[in-house]
């Protein structure tokens, strides 16, 4: 190699950089091992064993979305199937006494769906696009309803339950605890992460890129598009059935909700939320829509609309998702010029947040005259109680509404100005391209 | 002559392609010798695209067979084509638009170095990618917009990148479909200076519209009308044939 050409390539890592990605590898570990001593309850330890679940579901979901560009409203088929195997294997382990551990399951799961990917896959990954998103639906519902009707198997409504604690112990660990049950996770997810980030960084992960971008020049660069796709779709559905896996271990019972649209949907927001266009965007999803899904759940009745909003908001104004939105700002962070901004957000945030805040007053209102009319009209939301009959709080609602939509938008026009401002000064500085 | 001994790289025989009722080639017999530097001149909507598609793999023949080096690629897959070292351009650029210029011409390479599908290897840790595309992008003059998205670049560079994607595999029979549109005068003559340089020692099958640029590169021009060739010769015998003045070149070129 000439040395010319060698001066041409980007620059490996160096130590420093190998030293810096190892070490956050180790901070994450360590961080996964402090944090159940900062919050020991058990409402919070289930809670960041869903997380868990739900960044390894939604990061599968990014290796079809983000890295391969196929939109899949089926992947809770692969989830749901890895969680009914896992309840399945417990049983069975449970029964017959084999020395097979329940850290061990999620990886029946992950099999499990697989070879369900790998069985369906290979038809509907044959175009990406609209035929594929359609294909996906199909098999989805096609499951779903089976679910139903294959009783013995999928145990109808009530689903299949198990007990975790009756498989066999390594070191004395029985898995009753939710503690232990937090580690399993944590430990799955980060192997799930770093397997999930390797494959990335592979020759398939590059190609799954190129034929996002554009499967057609892909095979004239001697690549056939629908084995990458069949590919992606394979490792996909593994990674979907280790977090069905961890679902069904944690609840201890699988049922047709696994597998259902609701469950796809889910995993498809979270993504998309979190912001495809990253690695760790699925991440930032999974922990905002977990978090955002068990609080809002306590606070309003209609917490699935709030959830649609936000969709609707990202898609429509951030549709680089919550990732795209903070990444955004690393040039102006390098270029120091980013404090220039974040008085304009001061600004723009008090008419924003009185629009939002009469946008919610109007929602309950609504929802309390249309869902249980005959009660009392003096409601709580959000932990605030208010008289949904009384016209002040009406004219209060509209009044933040259209009030706070007027400033806003002036105010956002700011924002615009400081951002451009910022950015060409960035620019100047040589720090953005 | 040395293309005598070579053999042939690409054959047509009695290749033609209709689109319902509408036939597009029209019994194309054609031939290129390797090593050979062959023009594909002809009016717009003559079928040139449609003849690169045709070899390329990208459609079909509806009857005829093509061959590379002697063997029946007609009906192969684009990729499997690929594999057997024929490499094609677009007209329109067709570039991974969201991946840098280094991610694009990489991909170009993996195939061609074996890397085939394979999951388990670290990119970073293949010496022999990252030289073929370090090399492939100093010929192409991109290594100041290495880490730039495709998508970025200006239309002559991304022209350019076109090519480098082409030549990236390897492949000792390259097709480029009119490298130079819409180039300027000074983007030209360094495209074609390019061009010459990478497919030295390559069979090349060129579609082009500046007389310039043909006459200048080709060893031999087929000059295709209505989707059928009308003649084949070097430029000396295109020059005068008396046919392709009267379809084509008119007086200009004479």
């Amino acid at each position: 190699m000439s040395d010319l050409a060698s001066s041409a390539a980007p620059p490996l890592p160096a130590a420093a950089d190998k030293l810096k990605f190892y070490g956050l590898w180790l901070a994450v570990i360590v961080a996964l091992l402090v944090l159940p001593k900062l919050f020991s309850s058990g409402g919070s330890l289930t809670t960041f064993s869903l997380i868990g679940i739900s960044i390894i579901f939604a990061l599968s979901y990014n290796i079809l979305l983000g890295q391969t560009g196929m939109l899949s409203f089926g992947h809770a088929v692969y989830y749901g199937l890895g969680g009914f195997l896992a309840i399945h294997a417990i049983n069975i382990v449970a029964k017959n006494k084999f020395a097979i551990p329940l850290p061990v399951i999620p990886l029946i799961g992950g099999l499990t769906g697989l070879v369900f990917a790998a069985l369906l896959g290979w038809v509907s990954t044959r175009r990406s696009g609209t035929a594929f998103a359609m294909i996906s639906l199909g098999l989805a519902e096609l499951v779903a309803s089976s679910a139903l009707i294959l009783r013995t198997f999928f145990g109808g409504e009530a689903g299949v339950s198990a007990n975790r604690t009756k498989v066999f112990r390594l070191f004395d660990w029985s898995f009753g605890p939710q503690i232990q049950i937090y580690y399993l996770v944590a430990a799955w997810t980060l192997l799930a992460v770093l397997a999930m980030y390797a494959l990335t960084r592979t020759p398939l992960g590059r190609m799954c890129n190129a034929v996002r971008d554009n499967p057609e020049r892909v095979q004239f660069v001697g690549y056939d598009p629908h084995v990458i796709r069949y590919l992606a779709f394979c490792f996909s559905g593994f990674f979907a059935g280790i977090a069905g896996a961890l679902a069904a271990i944690n609840f201890e019972i699988a049922n047709s909700a696994y597998l259902g649209a609701v469950q796809s949907g889910t995993v498809l927001f979270a993504t998309y939320i979190g912001g495809i266009g990253f690695f760790i965007g699925p991440i930032v999803g999974a922990i905002f829509v977990t978090i955002l899904s068990l609080g809002l759940s306590d606070l309003t009745p209609v917490w699935q609309l709030y959830f649609g909003l936000i969709f609707i908001a990202v898609v429509m104004y951030a549709p680089g998702g919550l990732t795209g939105l903070l990444m955004m700002h690393r040039p102006l962070l390098r270029a120091g010029t980013l404090t220039r901004v974040l008085p304009s957000y001061a600004v723009a945030f008090v008419p924003t947040l009185a629009m939002i805040t009469g946008l919610m007053l109007a929602i309950e209102t609504i929802v309390h005259f249309t869902v249980n009319p005959g009660d009392d009209s003096h409601i709580k939301s959000f932990g605030i109680p208010f008289d949904a009959a009384s016209p002040y709080i009406w004219a209060m609602a509209a009044m933040l509404i259209f009030g706070g939509f007027y400033l806003s938008r002036k105010t956002w026009t700011r924002v615009a100005q400081a951002w451009d401002e910022a950015l060409s000064s960035a620019r100047d500085k040589g720090v953005a391209a | 002559m040395s293309q005598f001994l070579k053999g042939t790289a690409i054959e047509l025989r009695g290749v033609e392609k209709t689109f319902g009722i509408t036939s597009v080639i029209r019994n194309v017999d054609l031939k290129v010798a390797q090593g050979e530097r062959h023009a594909l001149i002809g009016p717009n909507g003559a079928g040139k695209s449609t003849l690169f598609n045709l070899i390329s793999g990208y459609m079909k023949p509806s009857v005829g067979q093509i061959l590379l080096r002697d063997e029946t690629i007609s009906g192969l897959p684009p990729y499997q084509i690929n594999r057997r070292g024929l490499s094609r351009s677009f007209q329109v650029t067709n570039v991974f638009a969201n991946m840098t210029v280094w991610e694009n011409i990489r991909c170009a390479v993996l195939w061609a170095t074996g890397q085939r599908y394979a999951f388990w290897k670290n990119i970073d840790n293949l010496p022999e990618v990252r030289e073929r595309t370090a090399q492939i992008l100093v010929d192409i003059s991109l290594t100041a917009r290495r880490d730039v998205p495709a998508g970025l670049l200006t239309y002559a560079e991304q022209r350019a990148l076109e090519i480098g994607i082409t030549i990236a595999g390897g492949a000792d029979v390259i097709l480029l479909d009119e490298p130079t549109a819409g180039m300027s005068h000074a983007e030209t003559e360094r495209a074609v200076a390019l061009i010459r340089r990478l497919t030295e020692g390559r069979t090349l099958l060129i579609v082009e519209h500046d007389m310039s640029v043909v006459f200048g590169l080709a060893d031999r021009i087929s000059v295709l009308v209505y989707g059928q060739i009308i003649a084949s010769g070097t430029p000396e015998e295109i020059r005068g044939n008396k046919k392709v003045k009267e379809a084509y070149l008119g007086e200009e070129a004479a």
